[in-house]
């Protein structure tokens, strides 16, 4: 039509667009903020009293020890010189920009799944954040794993690329849920059993497993008899992953680290699709198997536990295990006693734990840690009444059991 | 909050008084600018002890003040002092340290910065009295070594660098013998000036 705006228009267009693509950008860095605290990215890429995501961080692994990379947007020792599509092929194909492979401690069969739009959101945060020229430090891997080659072999084996896709037949929130649980949440990284290869088949995602060089036991989350939420409250849910505690259980060890620097920070809404779907993944699954009768040595062992219980335990957790929640978790009924492993309960007489501090739970209470007041052969005693009495499940442990434990690394 | 603090019990007993246990120090009456720092660095892992830096980590900066304010706060009696089986010779050494310093002078009096009854200065400098011998000893090995550090300038290592082994060992016997004094409160910020620079206790 050949109308022409008078100049004056014009330079208000221009001035409005301007600053509506400035405040877009400042929306799609606060996104990506949050992305990034969905993802966890904190948790590695940044070392104790180190520069935000300055790397740096040492990850004990079984093949040796890696050190996180610098991802602030340095030029020449972070990712400043990245454009949006190298940050989303890193995310997506497990590759550095030039090709190189990159050690699956980095949880990119996760990260695979995170669409461009929030890959590009969480670019454009970490390019917002300050420059920090910090040299990534080399690995320390035992040979042969120090040959990265060895990685094709695993990503054969283990890693699918690909983003997510919806499942037509399940809700929006579902969907939602999955996505942020299967992609940026990387919570198979942990509740899925890793085999010597450091790998997990795709049969196996989330049937729990003993976490490597940790010794904590991330369970289960579709077997009920394990973390599976499926007889959960949403409530119940949404609380134990927003403030760390529940009226069903509270979050120690590594979750509480999860808690504490991820998912305290999502928004209700994405809290309760995780939810959804969590509960939604924990299946019908086949009744306890009734534990063993106790041999006369088992049931000497749960009468020295219900003595210790009673003058050590009880007046936290109640003489029936009812516990006195959310803040002192209840122990009868409690999937986290009962499960098949016992290393949880064993770990948490022995060296305690709090909660994670949360917005929801500024202050946790915490449970105090037993190794030097109880003896192995307590330890086990107590445990094992726990994990058989007030109709729990679970089968009595050893006191080799639980010597074994003290020499779990913790931290 | 003394319900919060339960997971310190077994080690530090119910008001923070110690236990039977040698190497768990007395937390009670410290001052809470020293509590806090420690409970930071055990936090961070700068002060190395894993089932304290297991406890610590997910712990928010404003709890651990609470914490710290809390054991700052109690003041249960100071624990009786103990007869030293150690030869006067050697706590005679570890009196002139502590109260003068070497005669070279390279080795500053723990008195200078720890105060004159030996109960700290607020908010940062730790009373040395109602701890056994074996953790004074344990902590002083620690900062020679440098497995025990501090914000810098970091005087303790400093002054530690330049202690020997038998140096530690008459230090740490003759503080626990050391009957309490009439105030163990650590003295107010400024009562004395300090010899030189510390970072735990900003000017």
């Amino acid at each position: 039509m050949g109308v022409k705006l008078p100049t004056a228009v014009m330079a208000l267009l221009t001035l409005a667009t301007s600053a509506g693509a400035q405040e877009r950008r400042d929306d799609i860095v606060a996104r990506g903020e949050y992305l990034a605290r969905a993802g966890d990215c904190i948790a590695c890429h940044t070392a104790p009293e180190g520069r935000i995501f300055a790397g740096g961080r040492a990850m004990p692994t079984p093949f040796g020890t890696l050190y996180t990379s610098n991802i602030t947007p340095d030029p020449d020792t972070g990712i400043g010189k990245w454009t949006a599509d190298d940050f989303y092929k890193t995310m997506h194909s497990g590759r550095f920009p030039d090709g190189g492979l990159i050690y699956p401690a980095m949880p990119f069969a996760s990260y695979t799944k995170v669409t461009r739009a929030d890959s590009d959101a969480i670019f454009a945060y970490l390019k917002s954040i300050p420059a920090v020229n910090q040299k990534d430090r080399p690995h320390e891997l035992r040979f042969p794993y120090d040959n990265r080659q060895l990685i094709l072999g695993w990503r054969t084996l283990y890693f699918r690329e690909g983003e997510y896709k919806p499942d037509p037949t399940k809700s929006a929130e579902w969907n939602r849920g999955a996505y942020l649980v299967e992609g940026l949440g990387h919570c198979g990284m942990c509740h899925s059993p890793i085999n010597a290869l450091g790998g997990t088949s795709q049969s196996d995602a989330f049937k729990g497993g003993l976490i490597p060089m940790q010794n904590w036991y991330a369970p289960s989350l579709t077997s009920n008899r394990e973390a599976g939420l499926g007889e959960w409250s949403l409530k119940d849910i949404t609380d134990l992953l927003q403030i760390g505690i529940s009226m069903r259980g509270v979050v120690y060890g590594p979750m509480a680290e999860v808690v504490h620097n991820s998912l305290q920070y999502l928004n209700d809404e994405d809290s309760k699709a995780m939810a959804v779907y969590l509960k939604g993944i924990a299946g019908p699954q086949p009744p306890a198997p009734s534990s063993a009768l106790p041999s006369s040595e088992s049931s000497l062992l749960v009468s020295l536990g219900k003595t210790v219980y009673d003058a050590r335990c009880a007046s936290c957790h109640g003489a029936q295990g009812e516990g006195k929640p959310p803040h002192w978790p209840p122990l009868a009924n409690n999937q986290s006693i009962e499960m098949e492993s016992a290393v949880n309960p064993i770990r948490m007489v022995l060296n305690g734990g709090y909660p994670p501090g949360t917005a929801g739970n500024p202050k946790p209470y915490g449970m105090p840690p037993f190794a030097g007041l109880l003896s192995d052969n307590e330890v086990a005693a107590v445990v094992s009444y726990i994990r058989t009495a007030w109709g729990n499940r679970g089968a009595p442990v050893s006191a080799r059991e639980a010597n074994e434990l003290r020499a779990a690394p913790l931290n | 909050m003394a319900a919060r603090v339960e997971a310190c019990t077994p080690c530090h007993g119910d008001k923070g008084q110690g236990t039977s246990d040698v190497y768990f120090p007395r937390l009670a009456g410290k001052p809470a600018g020293y509590l806090y720092n420690q409970l930071l660095a055990f936090r961070s892992g700068r002060r190395k002890y894993p089932p304290m830096n297991y406890l610590l980590e997910f712990l928010t900066d404003p709890y651990l003040q609470a914490m710290a304010d809390y054991f700052a706060n109690e003041h249960p009696p100071l624990p009786q002092p103990t007869l030293s089986d150690v030869n006067p010779e050697i706590l005679a050494h570890g009196e002139a340290l502590v109260t003068h310093g070497d005669a070279s002078g390279s080795i500053p009096a723990c008195i200078s910065c720890h105060g004159p009854a030996l109960t700290g200065m607020e908010p940062g400098i730790p009373g040395l009295l109602g701890l056994r011998a074996n953790y004074v000893s344990a902590q002083l090995g620690a900062w020679r070594y440098g497995t025990r550090t501090a914000k810098s300038p970091d005087c303790m290592q400093n002054v530690a660098g330049r202690l020997t082994e038998a140096d530690v060992t008459a230090i740490a016997a003759w503080l626990a013998t050391r009957p309490a004094p009439v105030n163990p409160s650590p003295v107010p910020k400024g009562a004395y000036a300090l010899p030189f620079g510390c970072g735990s206790q900003p000017d």
